[in-house]
């Protein structure tokens, strides 16, 4: 057997820590597109006949897409075993929480422009708002929960617990949009396919989970099969 | 409501002479709208050639406000059958061709008829009508329409006394347009008896001096002003006279939020939006919606005594 000093094949499933972050960088960049190219498109007249209508549909749709993005870091990292993935889900689950911010923005200040009586009636009257609030509301405390301090003060448990409700906040935004358009449900019809299926890969894998555990005498490791917030490095 | 003499001036005439002389060049140069088939023209250029519509008749009825930029008129469409997205017609509209085209009319009649276009532009003189189009979406328009009243249409084929709803149906190609069951195809609307015999009731031709693009609903379609958008049936084949309320394809869709009436009405909610307020495409803030959309005046006689909560 001879010794090498040849460094280790490059592995996709295991990056480097330098490797992770410039890919944060990266992310970071490509997610920051959507709202550039908005901006870019409204300062060139590029929105069509009805920028604001333009620019909440999309807000609301980069919200979602950043939900189910940031859904599907959990069962990718299941099914690939790049486990660096985890590493970039909370710049996600932010950026979901970005776009949320400019079309609750876009909503109060471009549309409604401050008319907060008839914001407060379609909260309170149109079941499509009150639920599109409502889940906006549900991500703040996700939001102010997701620094390192905060994972540590709550402890993983809790706050592991308390980011479960992101199941139910991008149910909530599916619905928001399935109830507001007029008739063609076909683009919500899409992203409730997606999430079913995310949501869905969970909840087998979790009645797996539960399986081996019966059939199976209890494992040795403590806390095997859990998933256990990363802090990053 | 005071009805203001509409300007002097054609809107069509205030087209940049630059524009204007580019099209006459394009014109010379194409020679017969054959040659420029040959030459791949868009459809949209070719249909525009076709027909001219000659001197237009300013109507009373035109409102006096900014008109909204054709640009934004023809861009921003609900054609369903073109697809759902308002920047789908513009693409995908040009495929359905509008010559030949006839329009027949059936049912409680004395005198059914076919019409082609050469007949339908001569049933009365065509004018241009500045009209809001407020949609149930809740934006609206100000739109120079040219066309004709319905009412001469139907004066043409001699309705019978037992005639009370006129339904219409537009052009169905599942060839050109999308198989997708949004809606229940052919589209389908329809009209009291009185409502498409009102004068305002307009059958239009014709968008901002020239021929109708396809995706405004060439060659032929109905505007009422004082109903939501979606009343106002586009590429029209077939009027039916009737004695019963037609269906209609939104009022299928959705009966509690579609009625057959859907007059335009700051009081009575979308069940799902408000309907109080409009965005007029181009302004910032929004408006107020008016009763009728504005047209309260000519029109409100026409349901008195109906609670219009029940009958939105």
């Amino acid at each position: 057997m001879t010794a090498t000093t040849a460094p280790r094949s490059p592995s996709i499933k295991a990056l480097s820590t330098r490797q992770v972050s410039a890919l944060k960088v990266l992310l970071f960049v490509v997610a920051l597109v959507p709202a550039g190219r908005l901006v870019l498109a409204f300062f060139q007249d590029a929105l069509g006949a009805n920028p604001i209508e333009a620019i909440t549909h999309a807000t609301g749709d980069w919200t979602l897409r950043f939900l189910l993005i940031t859904l599907a870091v959990t069962p990718l990292r299941k099914l690939t075993g790049w486990h660096w993935l985890i590493r970039l889900r909370r710049m996600l689950g932010l950026f979901a929480f970005f776009y949320a911010v400019l079309h609750f923005g876009t909503y109060i200040v471009l549309d409604q422009f401050f008319d907060w009586r008839a914001v407060v009636l379609d909260v309170l009257k149109r079941p499509y708002i009150t639920v599109g609030f409502a889940a906006f509301v549900l991500l703040v405390p996700l939001a102010v929960t997701s620094t390192n301090a905060m994972v540590r003060r709550l402890g993983g448990r809790r706050w592991q617990a308390l980011h479960r409700s992101v199941y139910g906040i991008a149910i909530l935004g599916v619905v928001h949009y399935w109830w507001l358009v007029k008739a063609d449900v076909f683009a919500p019809l899409i992203y409730a396919l997606i999430l079913a299926v995310l949501l869905g890969l969970r909840a087998w894998w979790r009645e797996q989970e539960r399986q081996r555990q019966r059939s199976a005498p209890p494992p040795q490791a403590k806390g095997q099969g859990r998933i256990i917030p990363i802090l990053p490095r | 409501m005071l009805i203001k003499p509409a300007a002097d001036i054609r809107p069509s005439e205030i087209t940049p002479p630059a524009l204007y002389a580019d099209r006459r060049r394009f014109l010379r140069l194409t020679g017969a709208s054959a040659a420029a088939l040959a030459l791949g023209g868009p459809a949209e250029l070719l249909a525009a050639q076709a027909r001219d519509l000659g001197p237009l008749v300013k109507s009373p009825f035109s409102a006096s406000e900014p008109l909204t930029p054709r640009k934004d008129i023809v861009s921003y469409n609900n054609f369903y059958e073109f697809g759902t997205d308002k920047g789908d017609p513009v693409q995908y509209a040009s495929r359905m061709k509008t010559e030949p085209w006839t329009i027949k009319v059936e049912g409680l009649v004395g005198k059914p008829r076919t019409f082609d276009l050469d007949q339908l532009y001569k049933l009365a003189p065509l004018e241009e009508r500045i009209y809001r189009l407020r949609c149930v979406e809740a934006w609206s328009m100000v739109v120079p329409w040219v066309g004709f009243p319905l009412a001469a249409l139907l004066k043409a084929v001699e309705p019978l006394g037992s005639a009370k709803y006129v339904e219409f149906v537009s052009h169905y190609d599942p060839k050109v347009m999308s198989t997708r069951p949004v809606l229940d195809w052919p589209y389908r609307e329809g009209l009291r008896l009185d409502e498409a015999m009102h004068p305002l009731t307009l059958m239009a031709v014709g968008l901002y001096g020239e021929v109708l693009p396809n995706q405004n609903g060439a060659p032929v379609r109905l505007v009422v002003p004082w109903k939501y958008g979606f009343k106002s049936a586009k590429s029209i084949v077939t009027l039916r006279l009737t004695d019963k309320q037609p269906n209609t394809s939104w009022n299928d869709a959705g009966p509690s939020e579609y009625g057959f009436y859907s007059n335009v009405n700051p009081d009575v909610d979308h069940p799902r939006w408000s309907q109080a307020k409009e965005r007029r495409i181009g302004d910032f803030l929004k408006r107020k919606t008016l009763p009728f959309n504005g047209y309260a005046e000519q029109v409100a006689s026409l349901y008195a005594g109906m609670d219009l909560r029940k009958h939105y």
